[in-house]
C-alpha cells in the first residue's frame, strides 16, 4: 500500500512543478497558456541535452531554459507588443507539441537516464509518511521545495505580497512604486522555468526516455490544476497528487473495467468545471464570507488583473 | 490617398504579412536542414503530396472542409469576444451524434444523410451551448470550461467506441463498425473528395460573411464583443448574443464532425476531429476573424497538413513539421502585427493623437476578442 502511495507522489511530481510554475505566472497576472507545448518541448530538449552530454543535470537545465524561453515569448508579446496572452500562448502550445514530435523523432526509443534515489535519514523511518514522501529521488524532493517555497513566498513575504498586488491591482502596485511589468517578466519566466523542470522530469525521471505524445495532455491538466488549487501553490500540489491517485486507480481498474479507466482520466477537467461553477454560486460565496475556513479550503478567486496588459499612462 | 500614403500602406502590408511568412519558411528550412534532410526537396514533396494529383487534391480538400467550417464558426465567436477553445469537443460531439443516427437511422440513401447532418449540427450546438451556459450563468471562463468539455467529449467518444458501440466481439480503439452505405457521403471517382462537403463549406463562408456584415445580429454581436458593458447599456441582451454566437459556432463545428464521420472515416474513431478544431483557431487568428480570409488560409493549412504526411513515407521525417510550419507562420504574423502596432502607436502619440483612426488588421489581431481573460469574479454582482 505504501508503495502505491509512493508511486502516486512520484508520478505526480512533474505535474507539481508545472502547476506551481503556472500558479506563479498567473498570480503575477500573466496567463501562460502555452503549458501543453512548453512541457512537451522541454521534455524533448531536456532528454536530447542529457543524451548528448551524458549528464542528467544538463538535461534539466535545458528543460528549464526552454520553459523560460517560451514563457519569455508570452511575456514580451504581452508586455511589449500588447498582444493577447491567450492567442500567443495557444499558438505556442500547438507549436511546442509539433516541434517536440519533429525534433524528438530520432530520439524515440533511446535509453533513459534517471535521477539518483535518496532515502532521507530519519524522516524516511516515520510510519507511512516516511516511505511515501521521504524515500524518493531528488526530483521529487525538488518538487516539495518548489511548492512549499512558492507558498511561503507568496503569502508570507513582502515580495510575495507585492507580486499579488501586481496580479490583482497593477495600477495600485505601480502607484506604490512597484515596477509592475518588470515583476511580471520575472515571475512569468520563473514560472516557465519551473514548468520546464517538470517537462524534463517526464522524460528524464518518471518515464526514462522519449516517445511521441509522452507528455500528452499534461500541460492542459496543469492549467486545470491551477484553478483546482485556487491559485495557491500548496493546494495545486495537492491537486496534482489527487490527479495522480485517480490515474493509478484507473490503471489498476484497466483489466477489470476498461471503459471506466478512460472516464477516470477526465476527472480533473470535470472537477475543475464543477469547482468553477460552485465557487461562483451566491450561496457558496455567502458561506465563504461567514466561515473563513470554507474559504481557505475551497475558494480561490483568479487574480483580478489576470490576462490584462498594464500600461502606465 | 496620396502616393506616399499608398507606398506606406504597401510597406505595412509587407512587414505584417510577407516578411513573417518568409521568416517562418526560413525557420522550417533551417529545421529540415538541421535534421539532415534536403529542405527544398522536402518542401517540394509537401506540395506534390497535397496537390500532385486528383487523389491528393481530394484529400487536401477534405481537410480544407472541416478547417473552413470550424474557422467560420470561430469568426462568429471571436466577433463576440469569446475564445471558443471548446470547438474541438464540439466537432467530436457532432461526430458522435451523426454516428448515433448512422447506427439507428432509416437505411434510405438521402434521408439518412440529412438526418445525420441535422443530428451532428444539434450535437455540436448542444456542446457549444453548454460552454455558453457555463460562462453566462455559471461564470466559468469559456477557455477553461471549453478545454474541459473538449476532454469530456473525447473521453465520451473513446468510451462509446470501446463500450456500447464496440464492434462484434472485439473492443478496440480502432473505431466502431463501418457505416452502412446510405450513411456515407458520395465521392468523386476514386478520390475521397465529396462535393457535398465542399459545397457545405462554401455555403458556410458565404453565410457567415453575410451574417457578420449584413445583419443586425452581426452588428450587435460585434458591439458585444468590442465593449460588453456599453452594449449592455445600449439595451442589448449580451448573454443572449453570446449564447447565439456559441450556438452558431457549434452548428458549424457539428457539421464538420458529421463530415468527418460520413465523408472521411465512415465510422467513429477516437481521433475523429483530426485536431482540426485547434488548428482552426490558428486559421481564424491568421484571418484576423474575417470570414472571407478563412478559406484561403484554411487551404494553406490543409496543404501543409496533408502534404507533410508524405515526408514520413519519402524521407522518413516526422510529419509534425507541417504543424511547425503552420504554428510558426501564425506566431510570426501575430508578432509582426504587434510590433507594427507598437510603432504605429508610438508615431501616433508623437504626432499628438490623430483621433478616430480605423482599426487595422494588425490591431484586430493584436487585441483579438476584446476581453482577454474575463475573470468573471470581478465583473460586478
Amino acid at each position: 500500500m505504501n508503495d502505491t502511495f509512493a508511486s502516486i507522489v512520484f508520478f505526480a511530481s512533474p505535474l507539481v512543478f508545472a502547476a506551481v510554475g503556472e500558479t506563479i505566472s498567473e498570480k503575477a497576472g500573466v496567463v501562460n497558456l502555452s503549458m501543453e507545448g512548453l512541457v512537451a518541448l522541454s521534455a524533448v530538449i531536456g532528454f536530447m541535452a542529457a543524451t548528448v552530454t551524458g549528464n542528467v543535470i544538463v538535461g534539466f537545465l535545458a528543460g528549464m531554459g526552454i520553459g523560460a524561453t517560451m514563457a519569455a515569448i508570452v511575456a514580451v508579446s504581452s508586455i511589449e507588443l500588447g498582444l493577447n496572452q491567450i492567442a500567443v500562448g495557444f499558438i505556442l502550445a500547438l507549436l511546442g507539441v509539433a516541434l517536440s514530435s519533429f525534433l524528438g523523432d530520432p530520439y524515440v526509443g533511446r535509453e533513459g537516464h534517471g535521477v539518483p534515489h535518496l532515502a532521507i535519514a530519519g524522516l524516511s523511518k516515520i510510519p507511512f509518511i516516511g516511505p511515501v514522501f521521504f524515500n524518493q529521488d531528488l526530483m521529487v524532493y525538488g518538487s516539495y521545495v518548489a511548492a512549499i517555497a512558492a507558498t511561503f513566498f507568496m503569502f508570507r513575504s513582502r515580495r510575495g505580497l507585492e507580486m499579488q498586488g501586481v496580479g490583482e491591482r497593477p495600477e495600485a502596485a505601480f502607484a506604490r512604486g512597484i515596477a509592475v511589468n518588470r515583476m511580471r517578466y520575472v515571475y512569468t519566466i520563473l514560472g516557465g522555468a519551473l514548468a520546464g523542470i517538470g517537462g524534463a522530469a517526464f522524460s528524464l525521471d518518471v518515464k526514462l526516455g522519449w516517445q511521441n505524445g509522452l507528455t500528452q495532455n499534461y500541460g492542459w491538466i496543469a492549467l486545470a490544476i491551477v484553478i483546482f488549487g485556487g491559485w495557491n501553490p500548496a493546494r495545486a500540489a495537492i491537486g496534482a497528487y489527487v490527479f495522480g491517485a485517480l490515474q493509478i486507480i484507473a490503471l489498476k481498474m484497466q483489466p477489470h473495467v476498461p471503459s471506466l479507466s478512460q472516464v477516470l482520466g477526465l476527472t480533473p477537467f470535470v472537477v475543475m468545471i464543477l469547482i468553477l461553477v460552485v465557487i461562483y454560486l451566491p450561496t457558496f460565496r455567502r458561506a465563504a464570507d461567514r466561515h473563513p475556513v470554507v474559504r481557505r479550503i475551497f475558494a480561490g478567486d483568479p487574480p483580478s488583473a489576470l490576462g490584462t496588459v498594464f500600461r502606465r499612462e | 490617398m496620396n502616393t506616399a500614403e499608398a507606398a506606406r500602406r504597401i510597406g505595412t502590408r509587407l512587414t505584417t504579412s510577407l516578411i513573417p511568412i518568409l521568416l517562418a519558411l526560413a525557420v522550417v528550412v533551417g529545421l529540415l536542414a538541421a535534421v539532415g534532410a534536403p529542405p527544398f526537396t522536402a518542401l517540394g514533396y509537401v506540395w506534390s503530396g497535397a496537390m500532385g494529383g486528383s487523389s491528393q487534391v481530394g484529400d487536401t480538400l477534405m481537410a480544407w472542409v472541416p478547417l473552413t467550417l470550424a474557422g467560420e464558426g470561430l469568426v462568429i465567436t471571436f466577433a463576440a469576444g469569446l475564445w471558443n477553445i471548446g470547438i474541438e469537443g464540439q466537432i467530436v460531439m457532432g461526430a458522435i451524434a451523426a454516428t448515433w443516427v448512422a447506427r439507428i437511422g432509416p437505411d434510405m440513401p438521402f434521408v439518412m444523410l440529412l438526418l445525420m447532418f441535422l443530428a451532428g449540427a444539434a450535437g455540436g450546438a448542444l456542446w457549444a451551448l453548454l460552454a455558453g451556459v457555463l460562462k453566462t450563468k455559471g461564470r466559468v471562463n469559456e477557455i477553461f470550461g471549453g478545454l474541459g468539455l473538449d476532454f469530456v467529449a473525447a473521453g465520451l467518444a473513446v468510451y462509446l467506441i470501446i463500450g456500447p458501440w464496440k464492434r462484434e466481439g472485439i473492443a478496440s480503439t480502432s473505431g466502431t463498425e463501418i457505416f452502412r452505405p446510405s450513411a456515407n457521403l458520395p465521392v468523386v471517382g476514386t478520390t475521397r473528395l465529396s462535393l457535398v462537403a465542399v459545397a457545405v463549406a462554401i455555403a458556410s463562408v458565404v453565410l457567415v460573411w453575410l451574417l457578420m456584415r449584413g445583419t443586425m445580429f452581426g452588428l450587435r454581436l460585434k458591439a458585444v464583443g468590442r465593449n460588453p458593458a456599453s452594449a449592455r447599456l445600449m439595451g442589448i441582451r449580451t448573454d443572449r448574443y453570446l449564447l447565439g454566437a456559441f450556438g452558431l459556432c457549434g452548428v458549424l463545428a457539428g457539421i464538420a464532425g458529421t463530415i468527418q464521420v460520413a465523408g472521411v472515416w465512415h465510422k467513429l474513431v477516437p481521433s475523429v476531429s483530426g485536431g482540426y478544431g485547434f488548428l482552426a483557431i490558428l486559421v481564424a487568428l491568421l484571418a484576423a476573424f474575417r470570414a472571407l480570409r478563412v478559406p484561403p488560409i484554411a487551404l494553406f493549412f490543409a496543404i501543409a497538413s496533408v502534404g507533410s504526411a508524405q515526408l514520413t513515407l519519402l524521407l522518413y521525417l516526422n510529419s509534425a513539421i507541417g504543424g511547425v510550419l503552420q504554428a510558426v507562420v501564425v506566431l510570426f504574423v501575430i508578432l509582426a502585427g504587434g510590433w507594427q502596432l507598437r510603432r504605429l502607436s508610438k508615431r501616433r502619440s508623437a504626432a499628438a493623437a490623430e483621433a478616430g483612426a480605423p482599426a487595422t488588421v494588425a490591431e484586430l489581431q493584436a487585441s483579438g476578442p476584446a476581453a482577454p481573460v474575463e475573470t468573471s469574479g470581478t465583473t460586478g454582482v
